[in-house]
């Protein structure tokens, strides 16, 4: 009963922010400056020409109108025609989504992977030097943010010891036989390992800058946890039972210290995700976020709306199945 | 344990003085650029273009960290990119603060309906990606000092109000709050001479963090050729052309990404550092 009130309560403010995400982008991108109609038309166009333009993508019509009519398609599906493609807007978002949508949980697997280990190997070796020396890194890594990492990760890798491909998401020369845009997923349920090899290569390095911040996060987080849990007495019972170390952190200590750390990693997966758009565009991967970019040094209006309202809704969408779970996982919600 | 405490505060300590040395210095700088800069960092010889830094075979002595494309000089550059990158950094991150925690105050503090009207725009704020709405903004806005500026304060407001609202809201429930409510404060008097000055240490911590901040957000609108007039160096400017040329001329990316990163990591181990001199445990 309780979680259906969470639930349903988590619903309206989840549809009020989504009103408002929509409202506050759709009147701040009709003050940008620049006619994107008059730059669709070849030189020479005349005012006429302009004017049929406009009124055909509906741009003539007063504020207000505009907005419902737009609101209007976007609840029936319909998010308008891209000036600069005019091809349905929806079409070219989704198209994109599956690219942005691999990189981003690469990123994060990749992040859990090293905060855990960070956090497992610093509790194991606590009070030595490989633990301040994962402290120090820790800091480091949580100081600076996704993009500075990426150049980072471009000169290493990308120049210092060409290992990596810094640019793309998949070499422009192969031939791919994907039916979906899923290729990183795709390419391994073909049974494609070389392709799969190749691709990886060049998402290896966007994802891990998208990585490392979150990665810090996650390890000084769960290592906090894991010292505490460490001196709570059915940790000591365990010990004086007589398991080793090794059986101490993994299967009793971790098992209570995951769930801070796991509700947090929710959160931090939309600032992540939300970094996409940057890091994509440093390393030219052909995702939304650097669609998003594109559109909006061509003044794409209802490409930009389209992108912008898909980010709120995968960011509202992830704040919205953690609080769910958190709930869930939490007794003492589950049982109020 | 004592020892340990020493040792912890020790090491904040040199963290602390390093990091505002850094800074210190970058303020320097900033200031005296035109006389510490050996060249014009706008003049370009394009006989000179892509020079390697001094300790490379084939550099020209008078350009000690080499040239871009256009023959300008890399040092220079980043010498005068100082001032852009701490202006952002001092006048977007204080203006981000005043009106960020203003709001986080009151609606931690006022409650009732000022607090559901803040709270429901951090809501919609945290739903937007940021990097996407500040390049947005600087669209709207046009390129230029002023527009980074704006665009920062308008897109980052909700890091400061998000915590200071929690921590008013927790200071509001102690007994000091009350008391004084009792001694015949009002409302306004005890938000700015109780709460503030209890949550202002939070607030400067913040504070620290959001000028780094600010500096990224101006080197990745300069990154996406968004920043402000295109001849003006800045450092995500130099870095935008050296990920251009990354291959040909290494240097041009490296000097300024290097010195982005170290301000980046000064202004983020001030926060810290400053974190644990506020955080009465280790004091």
């Amino acid at each position: 009963m309780q979680l259906l009130r969470v639930f349903l309560l988590r619903l309206v403010t989840t549809a009020v922010t989504l009103v408002g995400v929509a409202v506050i982008v759709f009147f701040v991108i009709r003050v940008v400056p620049g006619n994107p109609i008059a730059m669709m038309l070849p030189p020479g166009a005349t005012e006429a020409d302009v004017a049929a333009l406009t009124a055909l993508y509906g741009l003539d019509k007063p504020l207000p109108a505009q907005f419902l009519i737009w609101a209007g398609g976007v609840l029936q599906g319909d998010f308008g025609t891209s000036i600069t493609t005019r091809q349905p807007v929806l079409g070219l978002v989704l198209g994109r989504l599956p690219a942005t949508l691999e990189l981003s949980v690469m990123a994060l697997v990749m992040a859990v992977v090293i905060g855990g280990v960070a956090a497992l190997t610093g509790t194991r070796r606590r009070g030595t030097r490989v633990e301040g020396a994962i402290d120090i890194a820790n800091g480091m890594a949580l100081s600076v943010p996704d993009f500075l990492w990426g150049l980072v990760l471009i000169l290493l890798f990308g120049v210092l010891v060409p290992v990596f491909h810094i640019s793309g998401r998949v070499t422009p020369s192969l031939e791919l036989p994907f039916t979906t845009n899923f290729y990183l997923f795709e390419s391994l349920i073909r049974l494609r390992f070389d392709l799969w090899l190749d691709i990886v290569s060049h998402m290896l390095m966007p994802a891990l800058a998208l990585a490392v911040p979150l990665a810090a996060i996650i390890g000084q987080l769960l290592k906090q946890s894991l010292k505490e849990t460490m001196h709570l007495d059915y940790v000591t019972l365990a010990r004086t039972k007589g398991y080793g170390e090794n059986h101490v952190i993994l299967r009793e200590a971790l098992r209570n210290a995951v769930l801070p750390t796991l509700t947090l990693v929710g959160v931090q997966f939309t600032f992540l995700i939300g970094g996409t758009v940057i890091i994509e565009r440093l390393f030219s991967y052909e995702g939304l976020g650097n669609m998003a970019i594109d559109a909006v040094i061509n003044r794409d209006l209802p490409l930009i709306q389209g992108i912008v309202i898909l980010f709120a809704v995968i960011f509202t969408g992830v704040n919205l199945i953690v609080d769910l779970l958190y709930a869930a996982l939490n007794p003492r919600l589950r049982h109020a | 344990m004592l020892d340990g405490r020493s040792m912890v505060r020790r090491r904040a300590g040199a963290r602390l003085w390093l990091s505002a040395g850094w800074l210190g210095l970058l303020c320097v700088i900033a200031v005296f650029a035109p006389w510490i800069a050996p060249k014009d960092p706008l003049a370009q010889d394009l006989f000179l273009g892509r020079l390697p830094p001094f300790w490379v075979a084939g550099a020209e002595p008078g350009y000690l960290l080499g040239t871009d494309s256009l023959g300008r000089d890399v040092l220079s550059r980043i010498l005068y990119g100082v001032r852009v990158a701490l202006s952002v950094a001092l006048v977007a991150g204080t203006i981000t603060c005043i009106v960020g925690a203003t709001l986080g105050l009151m609606a931690g503090f006022l409650r009732g309906w000022v607090d559901l009207v803040i709270s429901r725009f951090i809501d919609i704020w945290m739903a937007f990606p940021p990097v996407l709405f500040s390049i947005l903004l600087i669209a709207v806005l046009g390129p230029g000092l002023f527009s980074i500026i704006l665009a920062i304060v308008v897109i980052d407001w909700t890091r400061f109000a998000r915590v200071v609202r929690a921590e008013a809201m927790a200071q509001g429930a102690m007994d000091y709050v009350a008391s004084a409510r009792v001694a015949g404060r009002g409302r306004l008097g005890t938000m700015v001479r109780e709460i503030l000055p209890n949550v202002l240490p939070t607030i400067v911590v913040l504070l620290t963090l959001e000028m780094g901040i600010a500096v990224i957000v101006e080197a990745i609108l300069s990154f996406v050729n968004l920043s402000i007039a295109t001849d003006d160096p800045t450092w995500g400017g130099m870095i935008a052309e050296g990920r251009t040329s990354v291959h040909q001329a290494w240097w041009v990316l490296v000097f300024p990404l290097v010195t982005l990163f170290l301000t980046v990591l000064a202004f983020s181990q001030l926060g810290e550092g400053l974190k644990d001199r506020f955080d009465p445990v280790l004091r």
